[in-house]
């Protein structure tokens, strides 16, 4: 069946801000949508609020709303753009429960809009536990297909009588309509049961749990499914966990194709996911059911389906080079799968299985040094923040380069630690306990002499892989007994994917001195080709990995190449944000004329999609893995240079070992990179122009550190030396705070010092993205915070133009920046972070590259800086764009015209994701160790509405009526008066606790007094506390800023359940003064009805024209 | 718990011994000895499943090619007593990349390399399988050898690359006697016995029986060289039987004279007929269309094919090197009425089913018994069903 020919416009829902459980998968499988949308002639409408995308990207749509995905938004784009259709089955949950509340509200009936992709009954069916159940059970018998026997409740009295009609615990307790097992979790007692079920209960929109007998241990798997209108079905892949059943799958090792089942059970599996999409009915898209497998007899539980593309699908797209989203959305629109060509053969038809010669292995990246209050162990409940892949022709090979694609300092195996430390008995009672760094302990337990059906028996991981882990060892082993490196063994390590720095730290040399042993010897991997059919036909596109194998696939070029690097595994501090400027570089130079080469390991993003950049080398981002790509690029043909600097961190610590290997770095060079993080020389730099730093030194001691911190003063920052995204860094305010932060949070050595800064109390902090070509710089955009100074910038809400700031500090602002731009020799991006405090512009610090801020000011100023960057690397100068018109003449992000739009950008954060060890969720106070996982644009003409738009879409709207409670720290009070009273005046009732009540009755703000936790009630009172009011949901906002003095300490913990509580039950919670006043102008614009929706395209329009 | 494992005993030594892989045009590769060592000559042909290679092996169509697995990691769920297609293996040779050190899965009951090695299979492993899949991909089937015996691992490869091209080719080679039944056996109904079906063995699946007599046709699977009469002495009351069908199997399909003589005896008689793979090209030629080599070939299951009639894909399990020669869109005369083709290849246009427009036969090139594979073709044995319904003599009419 052809095309539909009566849709020509298709409204497309994204995904929203990164969160734990939904990441950049939905920009990648979003991005390749509306790309083919586009090409089929439709009209693009697309909602999303994250600016960080490249489907929000202007040319990948009509017409861009980055706008909050709430039903009241999309609506009102709905009445705008009056799409024909809604595909909501490519922005993950958040999207699909966005059309599933606009069908319920009657929006989609009321303006004529059909629902593609997977209709609401199918999206019901497939979701609601009990429909699937019976759906399940009425496949013939003979395909062997069950459920885990459930109950569903919908109060924790059903809860607790489901138990027993279960037969007791454990029980696994699963909160319905909820987003990557968000609110799961297993419980072993009737105290877990309260603790999960009362959650899940309060999450679940539909206040619905089910709980179900536990099939912890099972083997599980995924199957990736795809239908199109005339019901021909494919499996694209299927995946195996190499962590049974009772870790969500986000957070398990997995593995493609699944490797331990016969044919016999994997084509039941497949009978079965066939069946399901045919009963459930997603007629035109892909969906993913997973399964467990008893492993002691076969038998098969259908664990669940997701009706729409997800994680698992960007994955399997990018295991097997089959497009789901792209076929997905093809089918959308009516055409059938075998009308449909196969990108990479470009012969055979998309209506075939995809078959793989070589095997994917796919690790999490945990954040639990974030949250170190927070429970590792791993349940149904995902709590990853990334995750990296790997493909290699055996599973030991494609394990060990997928551990050091993490880039964590030690997830490789390591075998430097002697035996004798190893102690088999407790290594087995750890392994027990699922949770981050387990897969290293089953190693270890296997060295000190752990048995394979030990580790089975503790663990229930698969026989088949854990012989793998033992080979692996035995090769280990093997490296550690030989008299010397022998070619043989060399070569033989390489095929199980040793690291040249793993071989060193076993056989006591660098990793460099590997190198060089090895290319004397000539052994060097090659590159295999993605190419969905085992090399049955013939391979068009370049999607390679690397293998020590006999021949390889990289075709010879003519043109020049650039290679990019990209950032790796998701993370806190570095995420899509970087795979967006990367993207954009691929983007820029294939335009003029390069060959774009990528490399990346991260499955997730839009940079390893192989229709991105010319070339794509599915790698880890190590210096031995990039410089074999250079090399076989350079066997290829001509290649220009490598650019580190849009990848964050990752590329960026590779520049001086890819230089000292020869390779040409375009843009920044690494001594300029080095002069930038160097404090001394930059110091130096900032000295010539006239710039000041925060006092500050650089401590090898806690002696050292003290004598510092008397010298500049209390209170001081402090943190390890080169980190991203804040890692260990803290407001340290008293001598003993910062001898306890010395013993606690960080190791110092000569090798390893500490930076202890003064901490400037109030300042306002201002980030600045720029450009510079060696002449001249093009301010790219200038964004003050919301907070103060202290909570990190990647936490902080700021906005653009900043609202507070004259012309003379952007000026100021503008000066500084190019000073320093030439100062330290940049030739590309370089943000750097200023605070303005008393009047002196003080610079806190300058990164030359790309920041997380680069997609949010190209989009708040209809700018590409990356794209502009990546050309200003290859040699054009800032005039030479401005002529093309590439970048705008006349102006620059810091010179935006009066009537320009504000943008605010809010993070997210995930502290719904983590618990204590006691059951609690982690505190949610901002500080400067970044945290959050995502971010969200709001986009208007003023602050107040801008800033109400980023509240919306980040997590939990603005309020515009009801209670505000309100309980600040003293030094805040003064702060609070005028906001306070301003809600006050605005109709909300006030609650506060006594002390705050006090002083805004002295201020003629009335204020209900409810009592802390910890207090007594007084007389006449009401006896519940400000907790209670909050899991009552009688609370709509929440003022709370932190009495104490430094994290972790307990004047702190003050507030600490009272945030908590807010988090669970989903309610604003607002932690800074200064979040106030922006939350108060905020509701001030919604109460005036002021927020309307407009697209970029309209704004760039408005923009241009003044 | 039930896995096993092989602790110790079974653990190859590393490195294994050497073994090589010479091609009939010069191209050499070298690796470990896997299963049997000596030395074996044949054709060498890629099959892509990434499952069942139990199945693969045990399959008669395999008889004289070597068998290159595109898939890695091959054995890591062992050998079962269950997912056998026939009495033996019969791949002459058979190559991997990583062949599985242990075994993991609750019916298992012993080692692939076992298997390989009581069978004298000889193989090969730690080769660039891909490589090796890209240059027949490129140059199309050929002879080959593996061999693990020292005078030919040690020193000059040219001896044994000689040897390879005095081997004969698979074009012109039968394989029939080997593989078919010695004598005939009864594969009785599941359940009522509606139907009785002759089936002509020329390298039968194990599961195409079963697939039958689930569907309550009783199989009477008859040697290859089986006569007419012996075809039509299958039935009650030597009424013959009420469909005749004939499998897969190994070799040129121009080779096979008898068989093709005795299909043409069987449309002259319009008996419901039903073929699967060499049994489609048996149709094909007794209609009067030639066979030709592949390339290359289709063995994999993961083959889109389309039915015509339907316009539905379907994601078959294939084996063949040969296919039937016959024009894609509209029908062709034959004697016993027009024909046409009713299957296609959506990979490359290749002829996957035929039929006679109104006579009561139909074959497929592909594998609806699956094993290894997918099930959608499973209707086509209703469709078989349903012929010989609409076809049968009153006194075989299904009364229910």
């Amino acid at each position: 069946m052809p095309k539909r020919t009566d849709i020509s416009s298709i409204l497309v829902i994204g995904s929203g801000p990164i969160v734990i459980g939904q990441a950049c998968e939905f920009d990648y499988s979003g991005t390749q949508a509306c790309r083919v949308l586009r090409e089929e002639g439709i009209r693009v409408i697309l909602v999303n609020s994250n600016p960080a995308t490249i489907m929000t990207d202007p040319e990948f749509a009509d017409a861009t709303y980055v706008e909050p995905i709430t039903p009241e938004f999309v609506e009102k784009v709905i009445a705008k753009e009056r799409p024909d259709a809604l595909l909501a089955t490519l922005g993950g949950q958040t999207a699909l429960n966005a059309a599933i509340a606009l069908d319920k509200a009657g929006t989609l009936e009321k303006y004529g809009v059909e629902l593609i992709g997977a209709s609401v009954e199918a999206i019901e069916k497939g979701e609601n536990r009990e429909i699937f159940k019976r759906i399940v059970e009425g496949l013939p018998k003979e395909w062997g297909a069950e459920v885990a026997r459930s109950v569903i409740c919908h109060t924790m009295d059903e809860c607790l009588a489901g138990v027993d009609q279960l037969g007791g615990y454990p029980v696994v307790v699963r909160p319905s309509f909820t987003m990557g097992g968000s609110g799961s979790g297993l419980a072993y007692d009737e105290e877990d049961l309260h603790r999960i079920a009362g959650s899940g209960l309060a999450l679940s929109p539909t206040t619905e749990v089910l709980l179900e007998e536990s099939i912890l241990g099972w083997k599980e798997y995924e199957l990736e499914v795809m239908r199109d209108t005339a019901d021909n079905v494919v499996i694209v892949c299927s995946i195996e966990n190499f962590d049974p059943v009772g870790v969500h799958t986000g957070d398990s090792i997995t593995v493609a194709p699944a490797l331990t089942l016969t044919d016999v059970e994997y084509q039941r599996l497949r009978d079965i996911s066939l069946g399901v999409i045919r009963e459930v009915g997603v007629d035109t898209g892909g969906c993913n059911i997973q399964f467990a497998v008893n492993p002691e007899n076969g038998r098969i539980v259908v664990i669940e389906m997701n009706p729409r593309v997800s994680r698992s699908s960007a994955l399997a797209s990018k295991a097997t080079g089959f497009p789901i989203a792209k076929i997905a959305a093809k089918v959308a629109i009516g055409y059938t799968l075998d009308e449909i060509p196969n990108d990479i053969t470009r012969e055979t038809p998309a209506s075939f299985e995809p078959t793989l010669d070589y095997v994917v292995v796919k690790v999490p990246r945990f954040a639990f040094e974030k949250f170190p209050a927070a429970d590792s162990t791993l349940t149904t409940h995902m709590k990853s923040v990334g995750e990296a892949m790997a493909i290699g022709r055996s599973f030991t090979e494609a394990l060990q380069k997928a551990l050091r694609s993490l880039e964590r300092p030690g997830a490789e195996f390591d075998w430097s630690k002697e035996w004798v430390e190893l102690d088999k008995a407790s290594l087995l009672e750890e392994i027990r306990r699922p949770h981050d760094g387990r897969l290293k302990k089953v190693m270890d337990a296997i060295r000190a002499g752990a048995t394979p059906d030990e580790i089975f028996e503790a663990t229930s991981i698969d026989p088949w892989f854990v012989d793998q882990l033992a080979l692996i060892n035995e090769v280990a082993t093997e490296l550690i007994e030989a008299p010397e490196l022998s070619p043989a063994l060399l070569r033989r390590a390489k095929r199980h994917g040793f690291s040249d720095a793993q071989l060193g730290r076993i056989r006591g040399m660098s990793a460099d001195v590997v190198r060089g042993v090895r290319h004397a010897l000539g052994v060097r991997p090659v590159y295999k080709t993605v190419d969905t059919c085992a090399a049955e036909f013939e391979a068009r596109t370049p999607y390679h990995y690397s293998s020590y194998d006999e021949e390889t696939e990289v075709e010879p070029r003519e043109t020049p190449a650039v290679l990019v690097l990209g950032s790796g595994p998701n993370r806190i501090g570095q995420g899509i944000e970087f795979d967006y400027s990367c993207v954009h570089a691929v983007q820029a130079l294939s335009g003029v004329g390069y060959e774009t080469v990528m490399v990346n390991c991260n499955p997730e993003t839009v940079s390893t999609d192989y229709d991105t950049a010319d070339r794509l080398y599915f790698e880890p981002l190590t210096l031995e893995d990039v410089l074999e790509v250079v090399h076989a690029e350079q066997q290829a043909g001509p290649v220009a240079g490598v650019i580190v600097q849009l990848g964050g961190q990752t590329p960026l610590g590779l520049a001086a070992g890819l230089e000292a290997a020869g390779v040409p770095i375009v843009g920044t060079q690494p001594s300029a990179i080095d002069l930038a993080e160097e404090r001394g020389a930059f110091g130096q730099v900032l000295d010539a122009a006239g710039l000041v730093a925060p006092r500050s030194g650089m401590a090898t001691t806690f002696e050292h550190a003290r004598q510092i911190a008397d010298e500049i003063g209390y209170p001081v920052l402090v943190r390890p030396s080169y980190v991203l995204g804040g890692r260990g860094m803290e407001i340290v305010y008293d001598e003993q705070t910062l001898e306890e932060y010395i013993s606690r949070a960080t190791e110092i050595t000569p090798e390893r010092p500490v930076l202890v800064d003064r901490f400037l109390d109030d300042a306002i902090e201002i980030d600045v993205d720029a450009l510079f070509d060696g002449e001249e710089l093009f301010l790219g955009g200038v964004m003050e915070h919301i907070e103060e100074a202290g909570v990190h910038s990647g936490d902080s809400a700021c906005a653009l133009p900043p609202i507070t700031l004259g012309g003379l500090e952007v000026d100021r602002i503008r000066e500084a920046t190019e000073a320093i731009a030439r100062g330290v020799g940049v030739r590309g991006l370089v943000n750097i972070q200023f605070a303005l405090s008393s009047d002196i512009l003080y610079v806190i610090e300058a990164n030359p590259r790309a920041s997380r801020t680069v997609p949010f000011v190209s989009k708040a100023t209809a700018t590409p800086l990356a794209k502009a960057a990546a050309r200003i690397m290859l040699g054009e100068s800032i005039a030479d764009l401005r002529a093309e018109g590439l970048l705008p003449t006349g102006r620059d992000g810091g010179r935006l015209p009066d009537d320009a739009p504000i943008a605010v950008k809010e993070a997210v954060m995930p502290f719904n994701r983590f618990r204590t060890y006691e059951g609690t969720y982690v505190d949610t106070l901002l500080g400067p160790e970044m945290r959050s996982t995502g971010e969200v644009m709001g986009f208007d003409t003023t602050f107040g509405t801008a800033f109400a738009k980023s509240q919306a879409g980040a997590q939990n709207g603005l309020p515009t009526s009801g209670k505000v409670f309100v309980s600040v720290a003293n030094r805040d009070k003064r702060h609070m008066i005028f906001p306070i009273k301003r809600l006050a005046d605005l109709g909300f009732e006030i609650l506060a606790t006594s002390g705050t009540a006090v002083v805004l009755a002295r201020n003629g703000v009335q204020a209900t007094v409810i009592r802390k936790l910890h207090e007594t009630p007084l007389p006449g009172q009401e006896p519940s506390t400000i907790v209670d009011k909050i899991r009552e949901q009688d609370v709509d906002l929440i003022i709370n800023t932190p009495h104490g003095i430094s994290a972790g300490t307990n004047a702190r913990m003050d507030g600490y359940e009272i945030r908590t509580a807010a988090v669970a039950e989903g309610i604003p919670c607002i932690t800074t003064v200064q979040g106030l006043a922006a939350a108060v102008q905020g509701i001030e614009a919604l109460l005036e009805q002021r927020v309307g929706v407009r697209s970029l395209q309209d704004w760039a329009a408005r923009v241009t024209a003044s | 718990m039930t896995q096993t494992h092989e602790a110790g005993s079974s653990r190859r030594p590393a490195p294994g011994t050497p073994a090589v892989l010479v091609l009939e045009d010069g191209r050499t590769f070298r690796g470990e000895s896997f299963g049997a060592q000596g030395t074996t000559i044949a054709e060498i042909v890629f099959a892509t499943g990434m499952t069942g290679y139990q199945e693969t092996l045990t399959d008669p169509s395999y008889r004289g090619q070597i068998v290159v697995m595109t898939a890695p990691h091959i054995g890591n769920t062992g050998v079962n007593d269950e997912d056998f297609e026939s009495r033996r293996v019969w791949v002459d040779g058979y190559v991997v990349r990583d062949p599985s050190r242990v075994r993991s899965s609750w019916r298992s009951n012993r080692s692939l390399d076992d298997l390989l090695t009581e069978q004298g299979v000889v193989g090969i492993s730690a080769v660039d399988t891909r490589a090796l899949t890209r240059h027949l991909r490129e140059r199309g089937s050929m002879r080959a050898a593996i061999s693990s015996e020292p005078q030919h691992v040690e020193g000059s490869l040219d001896a044994l690359v000689a040897l390879v091209n005095e081997a004969p080719s698979m074009e012109g080679s039968s394989f029939l006697d080997d593989v078919t039944t010695p004598e005939p056996y009864v594969v009785p109904a599941v359940g009522e016995r509606r139907f009785t079906v002759a089936a002509v063995d020329l390298g039968i699946k194990g599961m195409t029986p079963r697939r039958l007599a689930e569907r309550g046709i009783e199989v009477h699977v008859l040697p290859a060289s089986s006569t007419i009469d012996d075809v039509l002495a299958v039935g009650a009351d030597g009424k013959g039987p009420d469909g005749v069908f004939m499998s897969n199997g190994p070799g040129d399909p121009a080779t096979a004279d008898h068989v093709v003589g005795v299909l043409r005896e069987v449309l002259e008689r319009r008996i419901p007929y039903f073929g699967i793979c060499l049994g489609n090209q048996m149709l094909g030629r007794a209609l009067g269309r030639g066979t030709y080599k592949l390339k290359y070939g289709h063995r994999g299951i993961n083959q889109p094919v389309q039915d015509r009639t339907t316009g539905k894909v379907e994601i078959t399990s294939q084996n063949h090197g040969f296919a039937v020669d016959a024009p894609l869109d509209g029908t062709f005369e034959t004697p016993y009425g027009d024909a046409h083709v009713t299957h296609v290849g959506l990979n490359d246009q290749v002829v996957e089913g035929v039929a006679l427009v109104d006579g009561p036969a139909f074959s497929v090139q592909y594998h609806p018994e699956a094993a290894a594979g997918p099930h959608d073709a499973a209707y086509l044995f209703d469709r078989f069903v349903q012929l010989m319904t609409d076809h049968a003599p009153d006194h075989a009419k299904v009364t229910d």
